[in-house]
């Protein structure tokens, strides 16, 4: 398993074999692919470019955008800039984590949907707000983000 | 040569030589905390700020600043004491600095600047993390709750043993000291156990185990020595 990952990564990275600069590069590359970045493949990418795995790491970790764990199916970003807080966004949250299990940065134990809180989705006037996937939802309120929610479950699982 | 003035001293640098440099081969005592002899400067702590007068009164870190021709550099003043002490209040109450519990206490780098720069108290509420030790090395252990993230072991690990085994995890108020791919320390593909990190930690963050706090004495100018007797090219 731990070396089907690295090799596949390997193969993905050669491009950038034996070059450190362009680790990022690298790394989005395997994010797009694995959908996550795994320390097996953290190692991976460390070795092929010639990068200490503590600054792979320190990468890895230092941005958002990279994880270290596995999204689900989908991706729920709650908007958690000034307008929805106004609006009410800490109630929606409450009500996401009652429903999933989980709160941000978590995915629900079914693997189905992922917890990302945003700064600002530019929909201030739909406050609270949410995207799931593409899809926005907005003027939200705990019983609208849970109805929501299981449509979406049902509709998947 | 340069010329500039520290604490309205007239001070001479070499070319490539910072003002930390040049005030301490002029006796002008400048405190520092992630700067260490032989290691790059990194600037991460700020207790080194001095003030440059002819810059309209800009703070910059001596360590990592050159020496520039002409320049008015302030070194002691109410203003600066004044900020270096809040920095140190930042650092305590940021992770969970407890002297009493520390096996560092006595000769602590963090304890000593309290101390030189009179911060008695803390007035910023201590946020106590609860973050775990690593006491899986069979000499050295790891406590972050008494991490300065000044960097020291890092560099000392890159630089002069050159295993490259400690990093940087997370960011801001969360980054943690960690070995490779995370930890735990005694399962380090990349450590080869020198202890130059522990003798580099200006705190009680790396420790060796087995030592009572009055053995604990660390020896970080053993880096410079460690460089200096290295043959060069």
């Amino acid at each position: 398993m731990t070396t089907a990952t690295e090799s596949k990564v390997a193969e993905l990275i050669k491009p950038f074999a034996g070059k450190p600069s362009e680790l990022i590069q690298a790394l989005h590359r395997v994010q797009s692919a694995l959908g996550h970045i795994p320390p097996e493949a953290q190692a991976a990418v460390a070795r092929t470019l010639g990068v200490p795995p503590s600054q792979v790491r320190g990468v890895v970790t230092f941005y958002h955008f990279f994880r270290t764990t596995p999204v689900g199916k989908h991706t729920l970003r709650l908007c958690l800039g000034t307008a929805c807080h106004v609006r009410g966004a800490e109630e929606v949250l409450k009500a996401i984590q009652e429903e999933l299990g989980v709160g941000l940065g978590g995915t629900s134990a079914d693997g189905l949907v992922t917890v990302e809180g945003v700064r600002c989705l530019g929909a201030c006037g739909l406050a609270p707000v949410m995207m799931v996937d593409d899809e926005v939802y907005g003027k939200l309120d705990p019983k609208k983000v849970k109805g929501i929610l299981r449509r979406i479950r049902g509709g998947a699982g | 040569m340069i010329s500039l003035r520290i604490d309205d001293t007239p001070v001479q640098a070499e070319p490539g030589e910072t003002i930390l440099q040049a005030a301490r081969r002029a006796g002008i005592r400048i405190p520092t905390l992630c700067f260490l002899e032989s290691l790059s400067p990194r600037g991460a702590c700020r207790i080194c700020l001095v003030e440059i007068r002819n810059w309209n009164g800009r703070l910059v870190p001596a360590c990592a600043t050159p020496a520039q021709e002409g320049l008015d550099v302030v070194a002691h003043s109410d203003r600066l004491t004044a900020l270096r002490r809040t920095i140190l209040e930042l650092l305590f109450a940021e992770r969970n600095h407890i002297c009493a519990f520390c096996v560092s206490s006595g000769h602590c780098e963090l304890q000593d600047l309290a101390t030189e720069l009179g911060m008695d108290h803390v007035t910023f509420p201590y946020r106590f993390p609860a973050l775990s030790v690593d006491l899986s090395h069979p000499k050295f252990g790891l406590d972050p709750n008494r991490c300065v993230l000044c960097g020291r072991c890092v560099r000392a690990c890159a630089e002069v043993e050159g295993a490259f085994t400690w990093g940087f995890s997370g960011r801001g108020v969360g980054t943690l000291v960690e070995p490779d791919l995370g930890g735990p320390w005694a399962k380090s593909p990349t450590c080869t156990g020198c202890g130059k990190c522990v003798q580099a930690c200006p705190v009680g963050a790396l420790f060796e185990k087995g030592k009572a706090t009055s053995e604990q004495v660390k020896r970080p100018e053993i880096l410079a020595e460690v460089t200096e007797r290295r043959p060069r090219a």
